[in-house]
């Protein structure tokens, strides 16, 4: 999609809330004349425009992102419209439209694992209502019944007197019919769009450098501003002396940004950066500048046997439970701040006039980018919009906070008129993130004289993400996002065993580091605690550790599913290679039913090359199995990275870690060969782009023990001493 | 100001001598293709082939460039997706974000031009250019499958 087509649809669509808000349907497919008349290709509905020579532009309401939600939805669309495949290209509405056209598109926040989950009957209803009106405006020239009609690969035949046409043809007749009543929709088994792993739809501008990713946007005259922010969070800005670089190559100005930054504004990115670095500047570092790691460490430790904890799941009596049991097996675990590291870094371009403000960046909720557009601006919501592009990696920083378009508006306003592209150095970045939340967990299980597990606590210690992201999302002060995974029950993350006495409680210890939904988010954790700690206790009961938990599972057909579908996959119970091991884990998140099982080995010196992880995935129906394949090895590799190195650490309240020389990723070398397994029981929607994270890293975790007697319980592994025991 | 010859099409540029490649080519020349996303030579999203040689060209200044080096960017690769690793890419679906990926193909494609039959080995030593979105398994396979169509 490029700028220009964008700039050209700013005008289009102005449909009255009258004409949307008419319809008795679950979602709005608005009858829109109005927009049909200033655009060229007819629009069907909201969803759907084809255009004279059949080709069919589905509106895409997610963003993409990488995760191929934008091939998923097109799938879904296209499947019910009985288009031909070949002829569909895809655009994004903007939050203006969406708002202008009461919120015809629905949601636009794509993060949870719900781009596709949360949107697909309303997107498909979309594609079979513009059917439907298509095969009646050629049935209404025919003079024939619909129902006498047949529709395929985007072409109408009405058999009985062998004519046909196809939708661009009749597409403008289409767009002035009344959107139909009933709208049925295919059974999933006759699907022939959806459920095929189609090629992806953004491949071929992605391999030849034209997809213009918000970094790249271009407009003639526009300048280029290089900010920093306060490197304590909480502090500000005292001064900066602004001479000393004003008649560096290429400056402009150079302007304060709120209360906490400041930004060099210049012809080039370059020299705006280059006469940043040279800028005296004094920052006031406020009440965290004498913050240290060791302070956030040690306020968790105390919440690990603190009296006070929110409550996540509780059955039985487990405390007393304990207190009597015959053994008991303790372990705390750890896990540090992470930091999302999108490959594209922060930025945004803003054109701001004194009446209106342009917005053209990467956003995982362009109504969120909108709102914060409009605090920023100054100007009514409806004289801001937002243009969105690609993302280049979204993975939970592009919804937690919008601080970079607030940023970029705040400085473009300081240049009226003019475009300014604010770009954040890959340091300023990663020092100014929205980390993945830090916590502890000490985890306490009892076993009864007979050697059967009868009690688990779960003692989790650390920072709440909805505490700083989401305050009104708080019940009583308990953040139940902590707790995922390990619910009682729910759709999104039961609990997979049964116990008969369990508590799992949260007690809260915030940082002053911002947290955020950080792919996967507190699944990620939650998981190495629990699938470690399951292992240890499998092993202290010297039992294998997939009869142990089959055992504990056995009211949980779906978790055991996955799990016996990765253990028969790897050959569980039969030997490995020589110097092989292998560890298991297995998780509930966003939906879907996750497992995997590793392959390691650890070499004399200390180590680690992962060899294999086979991952199952049952996430009820797969829309594109070879994407829901491409997205568990990426889980994976982002599952991987965090325990191998991910560590941010606080020194003087700041982030240490300015960029990859200090933050390691996980690069193609340690790479494991990923066999996925997808199991679509059917029935449910659940998420893809997540769920399989968590799994990766303590099925690594109880590899490393079987092959070493080491159990690694504080992350990452980099810090850790992997020689035998 | 430095004289490039950058896919084929001599180009000046007005720059202080120690800008950065990678901003030469994004800002005075306006090829959005090479991507910023370290700046310190590690993420290997900025590889453009200078004579051919894989480079970062985030940490290369223009000033060591001269106008008989032949710069190519992923725009420069082919016109029309027909470079072999392009069509591996495309057969395989490599990319997800895509943000790495002009790095990838140009750091591949220099190690095919020197070493059209590469060992597993050979593929992960040569790619160290970060995919923060994981596809690495099949960026390996997708050089072997362009390996095997070179013939
Ligand atoms: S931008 Fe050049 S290596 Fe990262
Ligand atoms: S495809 Fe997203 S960083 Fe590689």
């Amino acid at each position: 999609m490029s700028i220009a087509t964008e700039l050209s649809r700013r005008n289009f669509l102005k449909t009255s809330a009258a004409a949307a808000g008419g319809l008795a349907l679950g979602f709005h497919v608005p009858f829109t004349p109005q927009a049909v008349a200033q655009t060229e290709t007819p629009e069907i509905n909201a969803w759907v425009m084809i255009k004279p020579d059949d080709t069919v532009v589905v509106r895409i309401a997610r963003v993409e992102m990488g995760q191929g939600t934008l091939t998923g939805l097109a799938q879904l669309v296209a499947e019910e419209l009985e288009c031909d495949w070949a002829k569909v290209t895809t655009e994004y509405p903007t939050p203006g439209q969406n708002v202008a056209r009461s919120r015809v598109w629905g949601n636009f926040q794509t993060a949870g694992s719900r781009g596709i989950r949360d949107s697909h009957e309303y997107v498909r209803k979309g594609g079979a209502a513009a059917r439907m009106m298509l095969v009646q405006a050629a049935a209404n020239e025919w003079h024939v019944e619909p129902s006498a009609c047949t529709v395929a690969k985007g072409v109408i035949t009405h058999a009985a007197s062998g004519r046909s046409t196809t939708f661009g043809k009749v597409a403008n007749a289409a767009s002035k019919l009344q959107t139909p009543n009933d709208i049925p929709l295919k059974d999933a088994k006759s699907w022939t769009i959806a459920g095929k792993p189609l090629k992806r739809l953004d491949t071929p501008d992605k391999i030849n450098g034209k997809l213009v990713y918000a970094i790249d946007v271009q407009f003639p005259g526009m300048l280029n501003a290089a900010l920093k922010n306060c490197p304590v969070f909480g502090g500000k800005i005292k001064s900066f002396d602004a001479a000393k670089v004003e008649q560096m190559p290429g400056v402009k100005k150079v302007v304060q940004v709120a209360d906490t930054g400041v930004a060099v504004i210049a012809d080039t990115w370059w020299r705006a950066k280059t006469a940043l670095d040279a800028l005296p500047i004094e920052w006031d570092n406020g009440p965290n500048g004498s913050v240290q790691s060791a302070d956030i460490a040690a306020a968790q430790k105390e919440g690990l046997t603190a009296t006070e904890a929110f409550l996540g799941n509780r059955n039985g009596d487990a405390r007393a439970e304990l207190a009597s049991a015959a053994r008991r097996v303790e372990a705390v675990y750890g896990v540090p701040h992470q930091h999302h590291v999108t490959m594209e870094p922060m930025n945004a371009t803003v054109r701001w006039t004194p009446d209106k403000c342009e917005v053209w960046t990467s956003t995982q909720n362009a109504e969120s980018a909108l709102a914060t557009a409009a605090q920023a601006s100054g100007l009514p919501t409806d004289k801001n919009e937002v243009f969105r592009h690609h993302l280049g990696g979204g993975f939970g920083r592009r919804s937690t906070s919008h601080d970079f378009v607030r940023y970029a508006v705040l400085i473009a306003r300081q240049m009226p008129g003019t475009p300014v592209k604010t770009i954040w150095s890959r340091e300023e970045d990663m020092t100014h993130g929205w980390y993945h939340p830090t916590t502890q967990c000490r985890m306490v299980g009892g076993f009864d004289a007979n050697g059967e597990l009868t009690a688990l606590h779960m003692r989790i210690s650390g920072q709440s993400i909805l505490a700083t992201v989401n305050p009104n999302a708080l019940q009583n002060g308990r953040d139940a996002a902590t707790f995922q995974g390990l619910n009682p029950q729910g759709p999104e993350g039961q609990f997979g065993y049964t116990i008969p006495n369990l508590l799992i409680d949260h007690a809260m210890r915030n940082p002053h580091v911002p947290p955020g939904f950080w792919r996967g988010v507190n699944n990620n954790q939650n998981a190495i605690y629990l699938e470690s700690f399951i292992d240890e206790l499998a092993h202290s009961a010297k039992q294998d550790p997939l009869e142990f938990r089959r055992k504990l599972m056995a009211n949980h057909p779906k978790h055991l599913a996955v799990l016996n579908a990765v253990a028969e996959k790897v050959g569980w119970g039969t030997p490995p290679a020589p110097g092989v091991f292998r560890g298991l884990a297995q998780h509930m998140g966003y939906g879907s039913y996750v497992a995997a099982c590793a392959e390691v080995s650890v070499s004399d010196a200390g180590v680690l090359k992962i060899h294999r992880i086979v991952g199952a995935t049952d996430c009820g129906h797969a829309v594109n199995p070879q994407q829901i394949e491409a997205q568990v090895e990426g889980s994976f590799v982002y599952g991987l990275t965090a325990m191998l190195y991910g560590d941010i650490t606080v020194k003087d309240g700041r982030v240490e870690q300015e960029n990859f020389d200090t933050y390691q990723m996980m690069r193609m070398d340690e790479m494991p060969v990923v066999e996925s397994i997808i199991i679509p029981s059917g029935g449910f929607w659940g998420g893809v782009g997540e769920p399989t994270i968590c799994v990766a890293a303590p099925a690594v975790l109880n590899a490393i023990f079987a092959a070493t007697g080491k159990r690694i319980r504080q992350m990452p592994l980099s810090k850790a001493d992997l020689r035998k025991a | 100001m430095a004289r490039l010859s950058i896919n084929g099409t001599m180009r000046e540029v007005e720059v202080e001598p120690d800008t950065p490649l990678l901003w030469v080519i994004r800002e005075q020349v306006g090829l959005t293709g090479t991507k910023y996303g370290c700046g310190i030579a590690q993420c290997g999203a900025c590889t453009v082939h200078i004579d051919g040689v894989a480079t970062r060209s985030c940490s290369m200044p223009v000033s060591a460039i001269t106008e008989e080096q032949k710069i190519v960017t992923i725009e420069g690769l082919s016109p029309d997706l027909s470079h072999p690793i392009q069509k591996a890419w495309l057969e395989l679906d490599v990319p997800q974000c895509g943000y790495c990926q002009s790095g990838q193909i140009m750091a591949a494609a220099a190690l095919l031009q020197a070493t059209p039959k590469p060992t597993d080995e050979q593929i992960a030593s040569e790619m160290t250019n970060i995919c923060r979105c994981g596809t690495y398994n099949r960026i390996k396979a997708a050089i072997k499958h362009a390996s095997a169509n070179m013939g």
